[in-house]
Formats: structure tokens, C-alpha cells, sequence
């Protein structure tokens, strides 16, 4: 059942300005609106992301770079998407 | 109908069609709505290099041709030819930020594919620049078959270029859609990558430069200082509007008054005086002083969203709005309903999931609006003393900031329990794209600001003004015959029609310790809030003609016929009562039909009814 590939962390735990690349997003865990507007803000795999904030008050959003977008999302959502840590510039 | 070829600016959220398309239609621009729905229909002229005008329309952002919100629904059924009231168009202008290549190029491939002539409006380069990307737009058009045009619309640059591009695509004939667009809009995955690819072979060269988009975002979006700064800018919104505004309003107020002296000077006791005098000037002029405080209001907001800051606060406040079944994005709406909850309604739009939408709809009246500053202002300043409480804090000032705070409470408990109950729901998501910050473009700022007074203006002129005179003319009918020197006195207004009619449903109103005139006040207030303030000003002119009834007479009067406990209950009334016929009307049309509004004005009225209740029966025993 668990597909995640090796050293994936979900996006919600990844630190703070690590580089990462999106591994696997879990479609099952998201409403349909959500998972298709995650798609449209260019949600995919192989795609490189980095955490840029977290808001205050432990459970509030995290606002995170995307290609060269910032796109704010709740951690629900984050928790759906497997990143693996780019320990290096390389895909 | 008209015979100009019809030219949509269609693009993602964010790429700076606005700007565009200010740029290019200048003050050449009509602002309408499409018919059923509020979604604003932007049009304007350009004139093309052979002299052929264009008709050019701004399209809501859209991220695809699926839409998830009524926006968005516009921007695909304008550009498939389906939506009611616009033909489809003859040329398509899509807007891209240059900088966000990757994500916008996948909506421009859609809308290629439809079939319609396309040019696309490559924008913000100089940003794109700036941030360390180079493109090369002789790729860009190659691998999309259409022609592309560099563009900095702020800076007017690569406007004629646009526009000879146009010129070269826009035929004279009816368009047809390519049959297959079904196909086209399934795999947004697919496109993505498609878009990927493009992207990746137009960029010449793209170095990471420190984009000052994030130093900002550090001290926005800081655990600590992100909500202080927050704070800071809500506390100098309020802060200005209040004493900047001040001696722009005093001087208008001036100007009226001076108006009523001269008029009441140079023309003979009549009738038409009386009309002029005590219902036209009395009741326009008391809302017109508002007019600096309202623009104030918008200034902050049209600034605080065009430079891009208003996500950050929907972030900030994510949590918070969470707490009680909303998301961020209801921030914006909730905050533009201070100004007024007409344009916050309609700004409400944005947000996709139905019940979120709804309940921030039902709970924007619970802001307070500008047109409640008249009457809190009038009430407070009759009947609160101008005693300091602590260093800098007014007595005043504090009432003020009560109803401020109560209409937020009261807004917070209603989400709360509408949540729970007739707007109950999987709780929606908050995922928002974060724009780059830019400085807002005075002349945009200024666009805006122009449209809110006329539409201001126009309802003092119209709504109000009229309201005014009916009050008038039913306050002065029947004249009470003339009583012996010496018998009592018949009171104007008791036997006026008006009167009448307001004593017979005062009994209603008077176990919340409501008297006479506030009942009439109330009446014509249901027209726009501000009225009662006029109605009141014209209920002690008739009752009292000798009396000149300005500002300081007024609240004599005041002083004089109202207890402080009928004084507490009649702003606890203003906290909640849905008083405006505009926002029941825009709620109708933003819901399709008659149920919401219905149900806002029934649970305002009986919020409005028990707390102003509680506030006069507290007040009395605690012997106020």
C-alpha cells in the first residue's frame, strides 16, 4: 500500500529552505477541487519545491515555492505530498 | 449591436491583465456586470494602427478552463461563446508573467487550442529581468504558433507592438471554435509538462538572485512579526480614516450648511424651501460628509491588495478564520466589507467552495461598514462623554471601538453556528498562489478610487435622496390645523402620515425601550443605513422648524428626547440590523434567488432585536 519512494518526507515536516523535489502525491488523501487546483499551481511529481514559512500558532498554513511560484497551502494538504530532499542543485 | 471586433484579455490570476488592459484602454473603459450573475464586465476601446477600433474586454484570472469559482466560470463560457450577453470573441490576447512561465503557458496552451486567433502579451519582463531570467520570445513563438509580444504594462512598453500584432490577427468574419476543445481541457497533468518543456527551452538564462519578494515575505510572514505588522497596518487604516479624513469632512459639512444659511435667506417661506432646505440638503448633506472617510477605507484596501500584501494577510489570518469553519481567503471579503459589504460580497467570488462562500456572504453585514460611521458617530458624539479614560484613550473612542469589535464577535459566533447548522460542510481547504509584490500603480489606485465615489455618489444621489424626499413629504402631510393661541400644541409629526404610521408600530419597538422617532428613522434607514441619520435630521427640522438644524442643534435635540439606555440600544441595533436594501439585492443575485437573503435579513433582525434588548435592560439596571 505505502508506494512512497526511499528517503521521502511529507512536505508538511521537510525544514525550512531545504530543496526538495516532489516524490509521489497521495490524489486519494485530497478532495477533488483541492487535488485539481494543487495540479493547476503546477503540483507534480519531479517537480522542485522549497518551505518558505510557516505561520504562526503551530497548525496554521505553510507557505512554500513551487517552480518559481509561492503558493500557500494547510498542512492537511502538505502532509499529502512526499518530497525527497535534494542534498544537492541536481534532478 | 456593436460592430467593433470583440477582444478578450484572458490569463492566470496575477500576470497583470488589469494593468494591461488600463494601459491600454486608458479612460476609455465601462464597468457592467453580465446579466444573472455580479461578475463585473469590464469593457473598453482601442483604436488598431489601420483604424479599426476594438472592443476590448478584461476577463476574470483563471488558472484553467475548468473553473472552480463564478469567475472563472465567466472566463470560459466568454472565450467558448456561451455566456449570455457576449459573443464570442474575435481575438484572444493572453497574458503570461514572464517570470511564472511554467504555471501560466498551461491555460495559454488551452486557450490556443480552442481555436480562436491568439496573441500573447509576454508581461513583466523588466520583473523577469530583474529576478534573473532571461527569455527568448522568438522560441516561445515558435513552439506555440502564435505570435508573442514582450510587454511591461505599467511601463507602457510593447503596447504598439501588441496592438500591430492584432491588427495582423484580427479578421473581419464570423469566428468558429475548433471543433475538438472538449479533448484539450482533460489532462491538466499532461499540459503542465507540455508547458514545462516550453518554458524550460525558451529561458535563455536564468541565475537565482534574491528576489526582494522574499526579504519581504521574511518580516510578512515571520511567526512574531507577520502579526504585528498586521495589526500595525489595520490600526493606521483605522487610524486614518478617522483623523485624515477629518478636515475634509468639516469642510464639506461646512459647505452644506453654508448652502442651508443661504437658501434659507434668499428664499421665501414656502413649501419648496421647506423641501429644499429640510429634506434635500439636510438629508444628502448628512451623508455625503462620509464621502472622505469611505475613500480612505478603499484607498487602504485597493492598496493593500494591488501590491500584493492582501495574501499575505489571508495567510496570516488563515488559522484564525479556521477556528471558525472559514479559510483565509474569507479575509479579504470580511475586510473589504469595513468599507462596504457590497463590494466585499462581491469579493467573495474568489472563494471555490460553496458553503465557505455562503457563510462569508451571510456574515459580511456583520462588518462595520462605512455607513454605520454617521450614525455611530452622531449617537456617540450626543451622548457618550469626550472623557479620557487612559493616557490617548477617549471615552469615545472606546464606544467606537466596541461596536468594532462587537460586529466582529457577533460575525465570528454566526460562522460558528451557521457551520454547524445551515451551511454544515467538510470544512474547505486554503490553497492560494502568493503574488510577487509590486508597487501599486497610482493611476490603477486612482481608477478604482473614481469608481467607488461615483458609485457612492450615485446612490446619495439616488437611494438616498429619494428616500429623503418620500420621508419628507410623508412627515410634512397632513399639516395639523392651526390651534387656538393658548390650547396645546399638535405635534408635526404625530399627525403627520409618517407619524402615524411609526406610532402604530412603535409598541413593537418599545420593549427595547425604541421610542417614536427612532422608529421613523428606522424605516426609510432600510433603503441604506445612513439615512436615519438624515431622517433624524429631518424628524426635529419638521417637528421643530424654528430651530436651525445643524450639526450642534441635532444633538441637542437628541440630548433632549432620548434616555442613554434608548441611546446603547439603538447602536447595538446598528451592530447587527441588515439595514441596506443594496446588500439584501447583491445577496440575492450572488446566491440566485431569494432563500439567503431572506434567512440574513431574518437572523440580523432578531440579533439586532434581543441585543439591543439586553443592552437597554442592562442599562437600565445598572441605572445608565
Amino acid at each position: 500500500m505505502d508506494t512512497r519512494p526511499d528517503r521521502s518526507v511529507s512536505l508538511e515536516t521537510l525544514p525550512r529552505k531545504q530543496h526538495a523535489t516532489v516524490a509521489a502525491i497521495e490524489w486519494a488523501r485530497l478532495a477533488g477541487p483541492e487535488a485539481r487546483r494543487l495540479r493547476e499551481l503546477g503540483f507534480d511529481e519531479g517537480v522542485d519545491v522549497e518551505v518558505l514559512h510557516r505561520a504562526t500558532l503551530g497548525q496554521g498554513p505553510i507557505a512554500c515555492r513551487i517552480g518559481r511560484m509561492t503558493v500557500a497551502l494547510r498542512r492537511a494538504v502538505a502532509g499529502a505530498i512526499q518530497v525527497s530532499p535534494m542534498p544537492a542543485a541536481a534532478e | 449591436m456593436n460592430a467593433a471586433p470583440l477582444v478578450a484579455l484572458v490569463g492566470n490570476p496575477n500576470a497583470g491583465k488589469s494593468a494591461l488592459f488600463n494601459a491600454l484602454t486608458g479612460a476609455r473603459q465601462k464597468v457592467g456586470n453580465y446579466p444573472g450573475v455580479t461578475v463585473e464586465r469590464k469593457v473598453g476601446r482601442l483604436m488598431l494602427d489601420d483604424g479599426r477600433p476594438i472592443e476590448l474586454v478584461d476577463l476574470p484570472g483563471a488558472y484553467s478552463l475548468e473553473p472552480s469559482s463564478p469567475d472563472e466560470r465567466v472566463t470560459r463560457d466568454v472565450v467558448t461563446g456561451t455566456q449570455d450577453g457576449e459573443r464570442l470573441p474575435d481575438a484572444l490576447v493572453v497574458v503570461v508573467d514572464a517570470a511564472n512561465l511554467d504555471n501560466h503557458l498551461r491555460f495559454t496552451l488551452q486557450l490556443i487550442a480552442l481555436g480562436l486567433p491568439v496573441v500573447v502579451a509576454l508581461n513583466m519582463v523588466d520583473l523577469a529581468e530583474r529576478d534573473g531570467l532571461k527569455l527568448d520570445p522568438k522560441v516561445l513563438e515558435r513552439e506555440l504558433g502564435v505570435p508573442v509580444i514582450p510587454t511591461v504594462a505599467v511601463r507602457k512598453r510593447g503596447l504598439d507592438e501588441l496592438k500591430a500584432a492584432l491588427s495582423s490577427i484580427v479578421v473581419n468574419g464570423p469566428m468558429r471554435l475548433r471543433k475538438s476543445d472538449g479533448s484539450v481541457q482533460d489532462d491538466i497533468v499532461t499540459l503542465q509538462r507540455r508547458a514545462r518543456t516550453i518554458a524550460t527551452a525558451a529561458t535563455v538564462s536564468e541565475t537565482t538572485v534574491r528576489r526582494w519578494t522574499h526579504m519581504l515575505d521574511a518580516v510578512a510572514l515571520h511567526p512574531v512579526a507577520g502579526p504585528i505588522l498586521l495589526l500595525a497596518i489595520m490600526f493606521l487604516m483605522f487610524q486614518a480614516v478617522f483623523s485624515w479624513a477629518q478636515p475634509f469632512m468639516d469642510a464639506i459639512d461646512a459647505g452644506f450648511t453654508a448652502l442651508q444659511a443661504f437658501l434659507t435667506a434668499e428664499l421665501p417661506d414656502s413649501l419648496l424651501r421647506s423641501l429644499l432646505v429640510d429634506g434635500v440638503i439636510a438629508g444628502v448633506g448628512a451623508v455625503i460628509v462620509f464621502l472622505p472617510q469611505i475613500l480612505i477605507l478603499f484607498l487602504f484596501i485597493l492598496v493593500l491588495e494591488a501590491s500584493g500584501y492582501m495574501v499575505r494577510a489571508a495567510f496570516l489570518m488563515d488559522r484564525v478564520m479556521a477556528s471558525v469553519g472559514l479559510s483565509g481567503r474569507a479575509f479579504i471579503p470580511l475586510l473589504s466589507s469595513f468599507a462596504c459589504a457590497i463590494p466585499g460580497i462581491m469579493a467573495t467570488r474568489t472563494i471555490d467552495d460553496e458553503k465557505d462562500r455562503l457563510t462569508t456572504i451571510l456574515i459580511a453585514p456583520l462588518m462595520t461598514c462605512s455607513a454605520r460611521l454617521p450614525v455611530y458617530t452622531l449617537i456617540i458624539g450626543a451622548f457618550i462623554p469626550n472623557t479620557q479614560v487612559l493616557p490617548f484613550v477617549g471615552l469615545q473612542g472606546l464606544v467606537m471601538l466596541g461596536l468594532y469589535v462587537m460586529g466582529i464577535v457577533g460575525a465570528f459566533v454566526a460562522a460558528l453556528v451557521l457551520r454547524r447548522t445551515v451551511t454544515k460542510g467538510v470544512s474547505s481547504g486554503f490553497m492560494m498562489e502568493m503574488p510577487k509584490y509590486q508597487w501599486p500603480q497610482w493611476r490603477d489606485v486612482g481608477i478604482g478610487l473614481w469608481s467607488r465615489a461615483q458609485i457612492f455618489l450615485k446612490r446619495a444621489g439616488g437611494i438616498i435622496l429619494v428616500s429623503t424626499i418620500i420621508l419628507w413629504v410623508l412627515l410634512s402631510f397632513p399639516k395639523p390645523p392651526e390651534q387656538p393661541v393658548g390650547a396645546p400644541k399638535i405635534s408635526a409629526v404625530d399627525y403627520s402620515v409618517a407619524g402615524r404610521i411609526a406610532n402604530g408600530i412603535a409598541p413593537v419597538f418599545a420593549p427595547i425601550g425604541f421610542n417614536r422617532d427612532i422608529v421613523l428613522a428606522l424605516i426609510p434607514a432600510m433603503a441604506a443605513r445612513e439615512v436615519a441619520v438624515a431622517a433624524i435630521g429631518t424628524v426635529y427640522a419638521i417637528d421643530d422648524p424654528d430651530s436651525n438644524q445643524g450639526g450642534k442643534a441635532m444633538v441637542e435635540n437628541l440630548r433632549g428626547r432620548w434616555s442613554l439606555p434608548t441611546a446603547l440600544a439603538f447602536l447595538m441595533w446598528f451592530v447587527f440590523a441588515p439595514q441596506c436594501i443594496s446588500t439584501i439585492a447583491v445577496t440575492r443575485r450572488e446566491t440566485n434567488g431569494w432563500k439567503w437573503p431572506a434567512f440574513m435579513v431574518g437572523y440580523l433582525f432578531a440579533a439586532a432585536y434581543i441585543m439591543a434588548g439586553i443592552t437597554y435592560w442592562l442599562a437600565v439596571f445598572a441605572g445608565l
